[in-house]
């Protein structure tokens, strides 16, 4: 509330929007609230990252620039003040034009935002249609010029094809273009590149932040990934179970972040430059109803006193423009970037060849999309399969793993040569190499209990039974951080992160030598990955564990593994020791994936 | 932890009752199936008691084509085309999830060579077939219209059950399994399987309904186990001539099939929704 008087209303009256005293509650619980006391200038021309955790509210705060919240939840107090009036206060059929015309939104996934049966150009003329653009000779025209506006092919060709035709990335800028067709004056864009790889991620980046300083428009742009925000934002506003815990210029939060949280979410960040022991933040987001007193970080936090827990702490200003909500703010110190720094992996250290990998080419049906690829993996040694999507990374992982048959060439284990699916191999080759999913949404069986889940293995390769194996489960879930009181639940009361530990406690539970991970951390949030690394890490250390890790993100190789093979098109392009690798990359297709890295670093 | 536990238990049952689709469905269903179990011990007169002039109106529903109590041979009559009902979805479902299954997760040729034969018995109308094998034998036995029905219904539940297992067996826990090396069989029943319960569920209850349908209409052409026994769907075709002059000996069996489906029906909803709701 303090900032209603330090950002004075005339900012925005030239353009922009302004969030004033915003509340969001739940229809079903009026004492709960969503997001509470938030207070935020977007000025034109200019683009602010909200950034938090899954659960912190940043969704719902973008949503409710359009004067939109999902079914259950409600505004129950604030502005939002567009061009002299409150976008709250207006009858719907304003709202209604001002949403995608004045306002625009860009979805998370815009695949499903585009009609799968209607072709891109016609889509896009049909928007101005709606929108009363142009006339009906222009709008073509318009629609072409939309198009190369965000760098996309623009002939009858690329008009003519239907949304499936595109790639990931063609689509999120054909979903870009269309929300700056009306020349709107204000963006939300809500984790438009979560699940895009890092080159085209760059390219969407750049796109939006060229459009929005050309156009003037001020874009919100929402994530949980600090790094990406690094790289684009003017301004960052940090949002913590449902308040903006820190607010700054991007300089100043990134040099001199001063509120625990953003400290926190900055460490779990990997760097490019140079490895570091990730941490995570301990226990997770609390959801709506179950906030603590106080402080609402105070559970988490490492610097919590007791006051924390008693007093609830206002936005108070630290700087010129830059306002954190902490009691301590003052206290905690400065915050130094390469803490938590430590070496890069050891290239001289003596290897033991586990896994070795030769001639191996691999085809679906008669596409072969993985071409001579040969490395090897050492006893307790992390190598990681980074490249593009399309690369082949994922592909050489499941054949590994035994998930796919079609290959040729030889993957040895320990000089024995594995079979070519998972049935072809002997029970302990199976037991020995164990495959962790990506989306962990999908490798659990909902149907079952964690319990049920994490004791299968044991059963299957005869580890454990009964009560020993219950015992044994337990004593995992300990290991992976989610204790045993989660053994009964059912997956679906578990988040993302807590979902992902249960794969590893699966995988765990075979006793394995190797671990195939499949960019296990992508579909989680920074902070959750931070944690998962550090307990793979550990695993490493303390069992001997190797790993064979596939990401596209390049920093967090640098911080988890030893060595790196960098994909393309389903040729290994370069590889060798990480900081080698990283430090001098000799391949363009190497420089280009560092270069669109995003970094903090 | 344990009071998240604790409210996990009292919401199952809570969760159940605010589910009014399936309070009220399963509340009929039951009602219904005690008045077929006990319907016996409480009709005033015998199955095959002459109690009046036929098509009269002595009793309380009257009379049937030959003077017996049509109350009485309503309680009596419910029985066994229940079980027959009952058995005979319980058959065609078990079949056909089989079938359906074993289709999606072997896929490929065999999931053509298996879904190609079942539309060959799909192209027989289910009564019709029913009709060829029972007019081949001269007295049918209880068994054997319970098989025809659940043969008959198999290819059906098949295709539905193959479309859903299709969305799972791609699923990643599914790989996971076959990664560990699980056996066929248990992949298909431990992992695959829970997840299809709430349509198959619907599924089921649809069934049910066509089941009953099914007894009713090969008793109505007069296949059933005894004809001198009470049967509803007999006693529609017994007294349809009369359907003018004593209407209650038609729709009295009528209006008690109809409640029953409707019952079963609203219950199968109400599963379904109910563990779907579980998820998440």
């Amino acid at each position: 509330m303090t900032t209603l008087d330090t950002t004075p209303p005339p900012e925005a009256a030239g353009g922009g929007i302004t969030v004033a005293d915003l509340r969001i509650g739940l229809t079903a619980r009026p004492d709960v609230d969503v997001v509470d006391d938030i207070d935020l200038v977007l000025r034109p021309g200019e683009v602010v990252g909200l950034v938090g955790e899954s659960g912190s509210g940043k969704t719902t705060v973008g949503t409710s620039l359009l004067g939109y919240t999902r079914a259950g939840a409600m505004i129950e107090r604030g502005k939002v003040l567009f061009e002299d009036s409150d976008v709250l206060a207006l009858p719907w059929q304003q709202v209604r034009r001002l949403r995608g015309e004045e306002i625009a939104y860009v979805p998370q996934d815009p695949a499903s935002a585009l009609n799968p049966s209607i072709r891109i150009g016609r889509q896009i003329v049909e928007l101005m249609e709606l929108r009363g653009l142009g006339t009906a000779e222009s709008r073509l025209q318009g629609a072409r010029d939309g198009l190369a506006e965000v760098g996309l092919p623009n002939d009858d060709e690329f008009l003519r094809r239907y949304a499936h035709q595109l790639s990931g990335g063609q689509v999120q800028r054909v979903a870009l273009a269309m929300a700056f067709l009306p020349k709107p004056k204000v963006l939300v864009l809500d984790e438009p590149t979560t699940g895009l790889d890092v080159t085209t991620q760059g390219m969407v980046l750049q796109t939006m932040g060229e459009l929005c300083r050309s156009h003037g428009v001020a874009a919100l742009y929402v994530t949980h990934d600090l790094a990406v925000v690094a790289n684009i934002a003017d301004r960052v506003a940090v949002m913590y179970a449902g308040q903006v815990a820190e607010i700054g210029d991007r300089d100043t939060i990134f040099a001199h972040p001063s509120h625990p949280y953003t400290r926190a979410l900055l460490d779990s960040i990997p760097h490019l430059r140079q490895a570091r022991a990730l941490s995570g933040i301990p226990g997770r987001t609390p959801a709506p109803g179950s906030r603590p007193g106080g402080c609402r970080f105070h559970d988490r936090c490492a610097f919590a006193v007791e006051a924390c827990a008693e007093q609830e702490p206002e936005l108070r200003e630290r700087g010129p423009g830059h306002e954190v909500r902490c009691l301590r703010a003052g206290e905690i110190g400065d915050w130094d970037i390469s803490l938590g720094t430590v070496p890069d992996a050891d290239p001289q250290r003596a290897r033991e060849v586990i896994l070795d990998i030769a001639d191996l080419g691999v085809s679906y049906g008669r596409t072969q999309v993985v071409f001579d690829v040969g490395f090897d993996v050492a006893r307790a040694e992390v190598v990681a399969l980074v490249g593009e999507s399309g690369s082949g990374k994922t592909t050489i992982s499941r054949c590994v793993g035994g998930l796919h048959k079609e290959w040729t060439g030889t993957i040895g284990f320990e000089g024995r040569p594995l079979g070519h699916g998972s049935r072809k191999r002997s029970a302990a080759d199976r037991k020995r190499i164990q495959y962790i999913f990506q989306n962990p949404y999908l490798s659990l069986n909902p149907r079952l209990t964690v319990e049920q889940i994490v004791k299968r293995p044991m059963e299957l390769f005869g580890i454990a039974s009964g009560t020993e194996a219950t015992d044994r489960v337990a004593e995992l879930l300990e290991q992976v951080a989610l204790g045993p009181a989660v053994m009964r639940y059912q997956t679906n009361r578990l988040s993302g992160g807590e979902r992902q530990r249960v794969a590893i406690a699966r995988a765990l539970a075979a006793e394995p030598d190797l671990l195939v991970c499949d960019e296990i951390t992508s579909a989680l949030d920074v902070s959750v990955q931070g944690s998962i690394v550090a307990l793979l890490d550990e695993l490493r250390r303390t069992r001997g564990i190797s790993m064979l890790f596939v990401t596209h993100n390049l920093a967090l190789v640098r911080s988890i593994a030893a060595r790196v093979q960098i994909l393309s098109a389903g040729r290994v392009v370069e590889s060798g020791p990480v900081a080698d690798v990283m430090d001098n990359p000799r391949e363009d297709y190497t420089q280009r994936l560092l270069a669109n890295s995003p970094r903090i670093d | 932890m344990s009071a998240t536990e604790q409210s996990a238990t009292t919401s199952a049952w809570s969760r159940f009752v605010h589910q009014r689709r399936l309070v009220v469905g399963a509340t009929i269903t039951v009602l219904v199936i005690l008045l077929a179990l006990v319907g016996p011990l409480l009709a005033p007169h015998g199955e095959n008691e002459v109690t009046g002039p036929p098509f009269s109106g002595t009793g309380v529903f009257g009379t049937d084509y030959l003077g017996q109590d049509i109350l009485s041979r309503l309680l009596y009559g419910g029985g066994i085309i229940l079980l027959i009902a009952v058995l005979g979805t319980v058959l065609g479902m078990v079949l056909g999830v089989l079938i359906g299954v074993v289709a999606a997760y072997a896929g490929g040729w065999w999931d053509e060579v298996i879904m190609r034969l079942n539309d060959v018995t799909l192209a027989f109308p289910q009564i019709l077939l029913a009709l060829v094998i029972l007019t081949a034998v001269d007295q049918p036995k209880t068994w054997m219209i319970v098989v025809l029905i659940g043969v008959s219904h198999a290819p059906r539940v098949a295709r539905v059950a193959r479309g859903v297992a299709l969305g799972l067996v791609s699923r990643d826990f599914v790989h996971a399994a076959e990664a560990l090396g699980e056996r066929r069989s248990r992949v298909i029943l431990a992992e695959v399987l829970p997840n299809m319960n709430a349509p198959l569920l619907a599924e089921a209850g649809l069934r049910l309904t066509y089941s009953i349908g099914l007894v009713a209409a090969l008793g109505f052409l007069g296949f059933s186990t005894d004809p001198d026994k009470a049967n509803w769907g007999q006693m529609i075709n017994e007294n349809r001539l009369a359907i003018s002059t004593q209407p209650w000996a038609v729709l009295a069996p009528v209006l008690i099939i109809a409640i029953f489906t409707i019952g079963t029906n609203l219950m199968a909803d109400g599963i379904a929704q109910l563990s779907d709701r579980g998820r998440d």
